[in-house]
């Protein structure tokens, strides 16, 4: 082969490879515009796919009008933002760290998340925005007390892992603490927090998380050019300009902060930042973090389980978590047995 | 990513690492060691939300008399509770330096490969379905769900190529852990009964655990620790790599197996008996390394003694920090455990095995 050959074998593959990044991408995209129709539809009685959309902007009969508007709109709404800051959340973080055990769940930032949330819960009784509030501060501190403990001459990914793992614990025995204190009609809301769950909310949980996302998915993506340069290690990415330490703390904060976002809205919502970005990647078949398809992913995956939650058991509504959690698990697990020593699934 | 986990490893291994004892000063350690946790358990039998004279503690172990009280005290709450106390942190500790070895990951723990949510899943169902209501009852449920889930979260990841790699072990723990959690919240909504029942188990703690709890778990803990302690050797082979082991003459997978066994017995035992206990498998390998060095048939006997100084010295803690009530020991561990994990983790070697 002559040079000319292979320089052409490598744009073409290049090509092939953006094409088809692309193509997932609008994929998915659909497929979480279809998940989001349905949850609009399906529910204790189902209003037409094409009656839901001019439902939505207030057209069509009154009453579907008004489940649309205002009991199924919010949540279904809440369940796409949510799985967007819990996916690329998890993108961040396991790029960032190099490491795919590094998603927020593992971090530990989650269940800083939850105690702070559970904290508040059954001391002060909180509920609504303040909740919210309280479970991302909750997080923003974890992130903070893991980042200080971790820092020593540089952010090793692995010191990050063990310290985020330790921080964890403490942040899940503390939780357990308050939750066996509490009474117990504020330990079933506070057990209900912690699986994760889009029941009974309505518009006055959107505002934060929109406001939220507005500002971090925009940014994020912005700083997700370092951190594709990044993924090639310290030396190669301080040689080609990009100041590694500021990149990585910003990158860290705006992870964080779009976890915080999610667990504010809906609480720990399991395995779908661990998961998505995994998902994504083998989606797209190409090496690095994609953050946009790991949100679309995220978004895909907190429609659909929630919608499943509400209709799996005619008696009562399963929290999308538990859903998540369920059907994660094992989609990782096959991952797992068909894959290479390191577990990478590529 | 998981390439950079490791390396680490063996970037570790091409530097011999030296602990602070050497020589004959480590069975004198050993010594220190065990005389240490005699002061400990002899503290929780004499400390506590009443203070008893420590001349009833020796009258109540060497000449008992039922007549006096704070005797019949020691008798029948703080000896128990020592004795639970005392195989719960050896098995503990036991388990989480074997699986530490075996899978080469020093993340390994019961509560990171699954066994505590396996042991949470089968209590809450027999509470759930079966109606368990005593303590005796959860701890065969417990024991169940602890061997299910090693059982399977070492099966799932030997599966495919390559085998049980410590990055794969350590993905399928956490995948089983959530898949388990999600069942166990799961449970736990459908009635609020139940889980009023569960979270009192749910934190470790070694409170109101009688004699005849301890009576059942320790036969277990005893075939547990006999087996951890004689694979001290296999470890150190395995540690070297699959491939060096081999070549060695190290059936790899025969010795993969037996110390799995043990885990299983020891995390599950240690989890019926107690509830599920944080950090005292993470963190106890690490600070016994610390001391030892990277030799097993020093690692494991260590671990054995003092985990349980940890485990004790945490549940005299939460007695004396809350009275007249008490912190659950679950709660303590962890926020004693925490802060000597932060300091070894920032010790640079402390990630390497």
């Amino acid at each position: 082969m002559t040079t000319y050959d292979v320089l052409l074998h490598v744009s073409r593959t290049r090509a092939r490879v953006a094409g088809r990044k692309r193509a997932v991408t609008i994929g998915l995209a659909l497929a979480a515009l279809l998940a989001f129709c349905l949850s609009l539809s399906v529910g204790d009685f189902t209003i037409s796919l094409l009656r839901v959309l001019p439902a939505a902007f207030g057209s069509g009969e009154r009453g579907e009008v008004f489940v649309i508007q205002s009991l199924r709109l919010p949540r279904a709404l809440l369940a796409v933002l949510v799985g967007a800051a819990f996916g690329m959340s998890g993108a961040v973080f396991q790029s960032l760290a190099r490491n795919p055990l590094a998603s927020p769940d593992v971090l530990g930032i989650t269940a800083g998340g939850s105690l702070a949330a559970v904290m508040g819960l059954t001391l002060l009784g909180l509920s609504g925005l303040p909740l919210s509030l309280a479970a991302t501060i909750g997080a923003l501190l974890t992130a903070a007390l893991i980042y200080g403990f971790a820092y020593r001459r540089g952010l090793s990914s692995y010191r990050l892992v063990l310290i985020g793992i330790g921080v964890g614990a403490v942040a899940t025995a503390l939780t357990q603490f308050f939750w066996t204190r509490a009474h117990t009609h504020d330990a079933a809301s506070a057990a209900l927090w912690l699986s994760g769950s889009l029941n009974g909310r309505g518009w006055e949980n959107i505002e934060p998380v929109v406001l939220m996302l507005l500002v971090l998915i925009p940014v994020t993506l912005a700083l997700g050019k370092q951190l594709n340069v990044l993924e090639l290690g310290d030396d190669s990415a301080t040689a080609v300009g990009v100041p590694v330490q500021r990149a990585r703390l910003l990158l860290l904060v705006a992870g964080v902060a779009l976890a915080g976002a999610g667990i504010g809205a809906a609480g720990p919502v399991a395995f779908v930042a661990f998961v998505s970005a995994p998902v994504a990647r083998r989606l797209a078949r190409s090496p690095g973090p994609a953050l946009l398809l790991a949100a679309l992913t995220g978004s895909v995956l907190v429609c659909v389980a929630d919608l499943v939650g509400r209709t799996a058991l005619a008696s009562t509504e399963v929290s999308v978590g538990i859903i998540t959690g369920i059907a994660g698990a094992p989609y990782l697990l096959w991952l797992l047995a068909t894959t290479n020593s390191s577990g990478q699934g590529d | 990513m998981a390439a950079t986990v490791r390396t680490s490893f063996r970037q570790s291994q091409a530097a011999p690492r030296k602990g602070l004892v050497t020589g004959l000063g480590r069975p004198a350690g050993l010594v220190v060691a065990i005389a240490v946790l005699a002061a400990v358990a002899l503290a929780g039998l004499v400390l506590g939300s009443r203070h008893l004279p420590a001349s009833s503690v020796f009258d109540a172990l060497l000449r008992f008399d039922p007549a006096d009280e704070a005797q019949t005290v020691i008798r029948s709450l703080r000896l128990p509770r020592t004795a639970i106390g005392l195989l719960t942190g050896l098995a503990l500790g036991l388990a989480g330096a074997v699986m530490q070895g075996v899978s080469r990951n020093p993340l390994a723990e019961p509560g990171i490969l699954g066994v505590n949510a396996g042991a949470a899943l089968a209590v809450l169902t027999g509470v759930q379905f079966f109606g368990v209501t005593t303590l005796l009852g959860y701890v065969w449920f417990a024991f169940f769900g602890a061997g299910v889930a090693v059982v399977v979260v070492y099966l799932i990841s030997s599966i495919g190529r390559d085998g049980a790699t410590p990055v794969k072990l350590a993905l399928a723990g956490t995948a089983v852990t959530a898949l388990l959690a999600s069942f166990t919240t799961l449970v736990q909504l459908l009635d609020v009964r139940t889980m009023d029942a569960y979270r009192a188990w749910s934190t470790g703690s070694l409170a109101g655990r009688g004699a005849d709890i301890a009576a059942q778990v320790w036969p277990f803990v005893a075939v547990g620790a006999v087996l951890a302690l004689v694979s001290g050797r296999v470890l150190n082979t395995l540690a070297l790599g699959d491939d060096v082991a081999r070549s060695l003459g190290e059936n790899v997978t025969r010795a993969r197996i037996v110390c799995g066994v043990a885990v299983m017995i020891l995390a599950g035992a240690a989890t019926a008996a107690a509830g599920p206990i944080v950090f005292i498998g993470l963190t106890v390998p690490h600070i016994a390394r610390a001391i030892v060095g990277p030799d097993y048939r020093w690692i494991l006997p260590y671990s054995a003694v003092l985990a349980p100084v940890l485990l004790l010295a945490a549940d005299v803690v939460g007695r004396l920090v809350a009275a007249p009530a008490e912190l659950q020991v679950g709660i303590v561990t962890a926020l004693l455990g925490a802060p000597v994990f932060i300091a070894l983790v920032r010790r640079k070697n402390l990630a390497s095995l």
